[in-house]
C-alpha cells in the first residue's frame, strides 16, 4: 500500500516535469474512467500534482459525481445542464451511453488527499491553510512528498506551522523505519505543541508501540501526559466557564429577589413569574417588530431589554400598591399572597398564550460560538455574562449614586429611622419592589435566549434564586454576586462527576447546611441593632 | 372561673367536638358504603377514597397548623414528612404484591426487575413486615426532622429563612426521589398496590375499614395535639413564638422546644402520608414538590390558624373546592387557588375559624418574627 | 464569707467589625449589693448586660458568678443559675394571661417533655398568689398581657423576674417614661428586692440614682471611669467632662 502510493505519486512527477504536455494528459485522465483502482489513484495523483485547470475541473467533478465516461475512453463532465469534454473543457454534445465515474472508499481517500493537495498550491494563504489542516487530520502517509514539497516553497508562517505539524502527523503515523528516529522525536516534538485529541491519539500509540525507539516512545509518553495534563485544564476552565454562564443567570434572576428581600424584608414569590413576563415580553417585542420594522429584527432582543423592565417593573408597584403594602409587616403572609399571585399570573399567561413553549428567536449575532484556544464559548451565554455584569454595575450606581438609592440603603438598615428623617417609606417600599421586578423582567429577557419560554419558567428559578439569596445574605449585592456565582460554579463543578440532578441535590444540602451554620448568609450585616 | 387553671383563654373546646365529628363522619360514611347498591344511603368507592384523601389531608394541615401557628414556623416543606410516610407505606404494599406484579418475581418489586437489579436495598430489607414499615413511617420522618430542626433551631435560623430552606428540603427529596437510582420507582414511583395485611384493597369492606382507621387517626392526632397545646408545654411554645429570647432569659431552650413539636409534627404528616398512599393507590415524587406545601399552609390559613380544628376544616373544605372546580372548570382551578392564598392572607387573616370565635390565640401581626427588626432589648 | 464576690467581670473586652463596644472592662459585685451603672449613650451598659446573661460573648476576659464561668454558658443556662434580666421595653408574653405568663416564670422544670406533663403544684398555685400580690395584678390573673397597658406589663415582667428567684437582678432602663412618682415608687421596689437579692440597674436618670442611695459605677467607651457615691463621682473632673463635653 505505502510502496504503492509512493509509486504512484512518483510516476505522476515523472510524467508531469519529463514528458510532453499533449500525451502526459492523454495518459493522465485515461486512468479516471476506472474501474482499476490503481490506475485511478495513479490519474488522480497525477492530475492534482501537475493537471492544470482541466486536471482541477475533472477532479472537482469526480468528487461531485459529475464526472461521465464514454465508450470509447472519452470523458465528460456534466452536472445536469452542461455537458463538456473533460480533458478540454470544451463544450461538448454528450452521447447517450454515458456511464458516472463510479467511487468507492479507497478512490475517495484518495481523491480527498488530491484535494488537499491542489488547495495546497493554490494562491490564498487560507485555503492553503485549511489544506494542511485537512492533511493533519489525515495523516495519510502518501501525501507526505507533497507535503515535503509544500514546506519548502510555503512562506507564510502559520500556514508553514500548519505543514510542518501535518507533516509531524504523517511521519508518526507511519510504522518506524531505519534511520528516522530523529525524524520522529522532532514528529513527536511537534505534536507535543499542537495538544488536542487528535495528536493524543496518535503519540498515545506511539509511546505503546513495542517497535518503537525507546527514546521516541518515552518522549511520546511524556508528550501525551502533558496533553492530558492541558485537556483537563481546558476542561476545567470550560466547565468553569459553565459555571460562570448559569451564576450569572441566578444573579440576574437573584438581585431582584435580594433588593426586595433587603428593603421590605419581604420575599416575593412570584418573582419567578416576573421573569416569565419578561421572557414572554421579549417573544412579544420580536413579533411586535417583525410585523412593523423587519429591519429592526436583529436588535428587537435589545429593544426588548428596556421594554420588558419597564413592564416588569410597572406589574409591580402594581403588585406593591395593591397587595403588598396591606401585608406590611407581616412577612410570611406576605408570602403565601405572592405565591397565591404567582398562580394566578401563571394561569393567565397559560391562558392567554396557551400552555406549550414559544420560539423567542436568537438572532444571529448572538448564535455560534468562539473557540478560545481548547474553550468552547457559546455568543449567547457569554452575551448574558456581560449583561448581568452590565446589570449588576447598573443596580450598584443606582445604588451608591441616586436619591432613590440612598433611600432604600436607608430603609435596609433602620426602617424606622429612615421615615424619622423625612423617607417617605410606602414609596420607597413602592419603588424597591418596582426595581425588584423590573430586574427580574431583565432576567427573563436574558434567560429566553438560553431556556424555553413557557408558563411554568418561573418556577424552574425561584428556588435556585431563593437559595443564592439566603446565601449571600441581606442587604448586600456584594454577597449576591457571591452567592450566585459560588452555586453556579459548584453545580458544574460537581455535575462531571455525580451527575446533573445530583450535584444540584448536593449544593441544595449543602445550602441548607451552610444556612444552618450562618443563618445570616455569607455576608451578614453585623452590628448591635440587629436582631439576631 | 378558676384564676389559677393557667389555660383559661386556649381551652380549645373545639377540638374534641372536631375530632368526634370527623371519626363519626368516616364511620356513617364507612358503613353506608357497604349499604346494597340499590339503598338510597349507598355511597359509592369514589366517595368514599375521596373522603379517606380528605381525611389525609387534614392531618398533614393539623401538622402544619401545629408548628405554624403556635410555634410560629412557617414551614413550606411539610409535604416531605407526608412523602417520606407514605413511601415508606408504599414499601410495605409493594412488598405485598409479591410475586403477583408483572414480572412474577416474588422477592423484588416490579421496577427493580426492570431495572435488572438483583437484590433488595439494604434500606427496603424487613418492609415485607408491617409493623417495620410502620416504624419506618414515623422513624424516617422523624429522624430527618430532628436532624434538619435541630440544626436550625440550634443556630436560630426562623422566619423568611426557615421557611426558604424547609422548601429546599422537600424540593431536593424531590429531586431525588424523581432518579431511578435512588431506589423508590424513579418517575413513576410505587403503585399498583394489591393488598393491605392480606386485605384486599380493592374489595369495598377493606375500604371502609381504612377510611375508619383514618378518621381515628385524625381524631386521635387531634386530640392529641389538644393535649399538647393545652398544657403548660402548649403556653411556652406560645411564648417562644412571641418572645423568644424572654425564654431564653427564663432558662428555657426555645431550640428543644421547637424542636419537640416540630419532630411530633413530622410524625402527624408522616401517618397523614400513610393513609393517604393505602387509600389513593399511589405515591411519586410529585408529592414532594414544594407547591404541595404551600398548599397545605392554605389550607390551613382558610381554616383559621393555631385552632387545629380550623386546619382540618380548612383541608377538607379546599380539597373539596379543588375537587369540584377540577371536573367542572379546570382550567379556573388555579385561579382560584391564587385567589384563595390572596384573599385569605389580605382579608381573613383569622381564617374561617375567626368568623365566630374572634378571641383567639394571637392575631398574626404578634406573631411573625421580623426579618430585621430588632426585638426590643436594645435601647 | 458573706463578703464573697457574687460577680466577678474582669478585663472583658469585645468588639463588633473593629468597634470597641467593651474594652477592658473590670466589675465587681457582693453578694446583697445594689449597683447603679451610669453612662452616656454607647457606653457599653446593654452590651455588658448581654455579656453577663451570656448574648453576647467577649473576645477576651472572664465573667465569674458563683463559681461559673458565664462566658462558656448560654443564656438558659446563665437564667437557671440565678442571672434574672429585665429588658427596658417590657417583654411579656402578649397571648398569655397574667397567670400563664407567671406560670412559665416560676422556678423549677425547665426541660420541654417535664414542661409537657407539668401539672400544676400546690406549691405553684401559693408562689402565684404571692406573685400576683406582690405585683398588685390580682384583678387581672385572667387577662392577656397584650390586652394591658404599658405600666402593667412592666410590673408583671417585674413579678415574672421574682418568679425566677434569681440572686442577682439586671435591670435596664427602669424608670424610661414614667412620672416622677412612679419613678420614686420604682425605687422603692428595687430596694426592697435588695433585701433579698443583689441587683445591677442601669439608668440615665439621675434623681432616680440618687434616690436609690447605692454605688455608682460610670462606664465610658467600654470602660469603667469612675465608681463610688453618686457624689464622689458628680464631683470627678473626667466624668463631668463626659457628661458635659468641653
Amino acid at each position: 500500500m505505502r510502496k504503492l502510493g509512493l509509486a504512484c505519486l512518483l510516476a505522476a512527477l515523472c510524467l508531469g516535469g519529463g514528458l510532453g504536455e499533449a500525451s502526459a494528459q492523454a495518459d493522465d485522465f485515461s486512468g479516471l474512467a476506472g474501474p482499476q483502482f490503481e490506475e485511478m489513484s495513479a490519474s488522480i495523483t497525477a492530475l492534482a500534482a501537475h493537471g492544470g485547470p482541466q486536471g482541477d475541473a475533472a477532479l472537482q467533478a469526480l468528487e461531485d459525481r459529475h464526472l461521465f465516461s464514454g465508450a470509447d475512453g472519452a470523458l465528460f463532465i456534466h452536472d445536469g445542464a452542461v455537458c463538456q469534454n473533460a480533458r478540454t473543457g470544451e463544450a461538448a454534445s454528450c452521447p447517450e451511453d454515458l456511464k458516472p465515474v463510479r467511487l468507492n472508499n479507497r478512490i475517495r481517500t484518495v481523491l480527498a488527499g488530491a484535494h488537499a493537495l491542489r488547495e495546497l498550491s493554490s494562491a490564498e494563504p487560507d485555503v492553503r491553510l485549511k489544506a494542511a489542516q485537512a492533511l493533519y487530520a489525515r495523516h495519510d502517509m502518501t501525501m507526505l512528498p507533497a507535503l515535503e514539497q509544500a514546506m519548502s516553497t510555503e512562506k507564510v508562517p502559520r500556514v508553514h506551522e500548519k505543514l510542518m505539524q501535518a507533516h509531524a502527523a504523517t511521519v508518526l503515523a507511519q510504522a518506524p523505519a531505519e534511520g528516522t528516529q530523529a525524524t520522529r522525536l522532532k514528529a513527536v516534538g511537534y505534536l507535543a505543541e499542537v495538544g488536542g485529541l487528535e495528536a493524543r491519539g496518535l503519540l498515545a500509540n506511539v509511546a505503546a508501540s513495542a517497535v518503537e525507539a525507546p527514546e521516541v516512545r518515552h518522549a511520546a509518553q511524556r508528550a501525551v501526559s502533558r496533553i492530558d495534563w492541558h485537556l483537563r485544564v481546558w476542561s476545567v476552565l470550560q466547565n468553569a466557564f459553565y459555571g460562570l454562564s448559569y451564576g450569572s443567570v441566578l444573579l440576574l434572576a437573584a438581585t431582584g429577589l435580594a433588593i426586595t428581600f433587603g428593603v421590605m424584608g419581604v420575599i416575593n414569590m412570584a418573582h419567578g413569574e416576573m421573569m416569565m413576563i419578561g421572557a414572554y415580553v421579549t417573544w412579544l417585542v420580536q413579533q411586535g417588530i417583525r410585523m412593523t420594522v423587519p429591519a429592526l429584527e436583529p436588535i428587537a432582543i435589545l429593544i426588548a431589554i428596556p421594554v420588558a423592565f419597564v413592564v416588569c417593573g410597572g406589574i409591580g408597584v402594581v403588585i406593591e400598591r395593591s397587595l403588598i403594602r396591606f401585608l406590611y409587616g407581616r412577612p410570611l403572609e406576605t408570602l403565601l399572597a405572592t405565591w397565591g399571585l404567582s398562580l394566578v399570573l401563571q394561569q393567565v399567561i397559560r391562558s392567554v398564550f396557551g400552555p406549550t413553549n414559544i420560539a423567542v428567536q436568537t438572532p444571529a449575532w448572538l448564535s455560534g460560538s468562539l473557540m478560545v484556544g481548547g474553550l468552547d464559548i457559546t455568543l449567547n451565554r457569554l452575551a448574558i455574562l456581560v449583561f448581568a455584569g452590565l446589570v449588576l454595575a447598573g443596580l450598584m450606581f443606582v445604588l451608591r449614586r441616586t436619591t432613590l438609592g440612598l433611600q432604600m440603603r436607608a430603609v435596609t438598615q433602620n426602617r424606622r429611622m429612615a421615615a424619622l428623617m423625612g423617607i417617605r417609606t410606602p414609596k420607597v417600599d413602592a419603588l424597591a419592589f418596582g426595581l425588584g421586578a423590573g430586574l427580574a423582567g431583565l432576567a427573563g429577557v436574558a434567560v429566553s435566549q438560553i431556556d424555553n419560554v413557557s408558563p411554568n419558567l418561573g418556577q424552574s428559578y425561584i428556588i435556585d434564586s431563593f437559595m443564592v439569596v439566603v446565601f449571600g445574605g441581606v442587604g448586600n449585592l456584594w454577597g449576591t454576586l457571591a452567592a450566585a456565582m459560588a452555586l453556579g460554579m459548584g453545580g458544574k463543578v460537581l455535575e462531571p462527576t455525580i451527575g446533573a440532578v445530583s450535584a444540584k441535590i448536593a449544593i441544595l444540602v449543602l445550602v441548607i447546611v451552610y444556612i444552618q451554620r450562618h443563618p445570616r448568609g455569607m455576608f451578614p450585616v453585623r452590628g448591635r441593632g440587629i436582631e439576631s | 372561673m378558676n384564676a389559677f387553671s393557667g389555660q383559661s383563654v386556649r381551652s380549645f373546646k373545639s377540638v374534641v367536638w372536631t375530632a368526634g365529628l370527623v371519626l363519626g363522619l368516616a364511620v356513617v360514611l364507612a358503613v353506608a358504603s357497604l349499604l346494597p347498591e340499590n339503598s338510597p344511603f349507598h355511597v359509592s368507592a369514589f366517595a368514599v377514597s375521596l373522603a379517606g384523601k380528605y381525611l389525609a389531608y387534614a392531618m398533614l394541615a393539623l401538622s402544619v397548623d401545629l408548628v405554624w401557628g403556635f410555634a410560629g414556623i412557617l414551614t413550606l416543606g411539610h409535604a416531605a414528612f407526608f412523602g417520606l410516610g407514605g413511601y415508606a407505606m408504599g414499601m410495605y404494599l409493594m412488598r405485598e404484591i409479591g410475586a403477583r406484579g408483572a414480572y412474577g418475581d416474588a422477592s423484588l418489586p416490579d421496577f427493580m426487575v426492570f431495572l435488572s437489579w438483583k437484590r433488595l436495598p439494604w434500606y427496603w430489607w424487613g418492609t415485607d413486615h408491617f409493623a417495620w414499615a410502620m416504624l419506618l413511617v414515623l422513624v424516617v420522618p422523624a429522624l430527618l426532622a430532628g436532624i434538619f430542626g435541630w440544626l436550625a433551631f440550634r443556630s436560630r435560623v426562623s422566619g423568611v429563612y426557615l421557611s426558604i430552606i424547609t422548601q429546599a428540603l422537600t424540593y431536593a427529596l424531590m429531586l431525588a426521589f424523581f432518579q431511578n437510582g435512588f431506589g423508590f420507582g424513579g418517575n413513576n414511583g410505587l403503585t399498583d398496590f394489591k393488598d393491605i395485611l392480606g386485605a384486599d384493597l380493592h374489595r369495598p369492606a377493606t375500604r371502609a375499614v381504612l377510611l375508619v382507621v383514618t378518621g381515628g387517626a385524625l381524631a386521635a392526632g387531634l386530640l392529641a395535639s389538644r393535649f399538647i397545646v393545652g398544657s403548660r408545654f402548649g403556653n411556652l411554645l406560645v411564648a417562644v413564638r412571641d418572645s423568644e429570647n424572654r425564654t431564653r432569659f427564663l432558662g428555657y431552650r426555645p431550640d428543644q422546644v421547637k424542636l419537640l413539636v416540630w419532630v411530633f409534627s413530622a410524625m402527624l404528616a408522616a401517618i397523614g402520608g400513610a393513609l393517604y398512599v393505602i387509600q389513593v393507590g399511589i405515591i411519586n415524587p410529585g408529592e414532594f414538590a414544594p407547591a404541595n406545601s404551600i398548599e397545605a399552609v392554605i389550607w390551613v390559613a382558610v381554616g383559621g390558624r393555631g385552632t387545629l380544628s380550623g386546619a382540618v376544616l380548612g383541608a377538607i373544605l379546599v380539597n373539596f373546592g379543588k375537587t369540584l372546580f377540577t371536573a367542572w372548570l379546570p382550567e379556573f382551578w388555579l385561579y382560584g387557588l391564587g385567589l384563595l392564598f390572596i384573599g385569605t392572607t389580605l382579608f381573613l387573616p383569622s381564617g374561617l375559624m375567626g368568623l365566630w370565635r374572634p378571641v383567639r390565640a394571637a392575631p398574626p401581626e404578634e406573631i411573625t418574627p421580623e426579618v430585621s427588626a430588632p426585638e426590643g432589648e436594645h435601647s | 464569707m458573706t463578703d464573697a464576690l457574687l460577680l466577678d467581670v474582669r478585663n472583658v473586652s469585645v468588639s463588633f467589625d473593629g468597634f470597641r463596644a467593651i474594652n477592658a472592662l473590670s466589675l465587681a459585685l457582693k453578694a446583697g449589693e445594689m449597683r447603679a451603672i451610669v453612662g452616656p449613650n454607647g457606653a457599653g451598659k446593654t452590651t455588658m448586660m448581654d455579656i453577663i446573661t451570656g448574648k453576647t460573648r467577649p473576645d477576651s476576659g472572664t465573667v465569674t458568678f458563683k463559681g461559673h464561668d458565664l462566658t462558656r454558658l448560654d443564656e438558659p443556662v446563665i437564667a437557671r443559675l440565678g442571672i434574672g434580666r429585665k429588658f427596658q421595653k417590657p417583654t411579656v408574653f402578649e397571648a398569655l394571661t397574667v397567670t400563664e405568663n407567671l406560670l412559665l416564670s416560676l422556678k423549677g422544670i425547665r426541660s420541654p417533655f417535664s414542661v409537657l406533663f407539668a401539672r400544676e403544684s400546690v406549691q405553684e398555685r401559693q408562689r402565684l398568689a404571692e406573685l400576683l400580690s406582690l405585683i398588685r395584678l390580682e384583678n387581672m390573673a385572667d387577662f392577656r398581657a397584650g390586652d394591658m397597658s404599658h405600666g402593667q406589663k412592666q410590673w408583671l415582667e417585674i413579678g415574672m423576674l421574682m418568679g425566677q428567684e434569681p440572686d442577682l437582678l439586671l435591670v435596664d432602663e427602669p424608670v424610661a417614661g414614667m412620672t416622677d412618682a412612679e419613678t420614686m415608687a420604682t425605687a422603692d421596689l428595687l430596694r426592697e428586692i435588695n433585701k433579698t437579692r443583689s441587683v445591677v440597674v442601669v439608668e440615665h436618670d439621675m434623681d432616680f440614682v440618687r434616690a436609690l442611695d447605692v454605688p455608682v459605677t460610670v462606664l465610658h467607651e467600654g470602660s469603667v471611669l469612675a465608681e463610688g457615691t453618686l457624689d464622689e463621682v458628680s464631683a470627678d473632673p473626667r466624668v463631668i467632662e463626659v457628661y458635659l463635653g468641653r
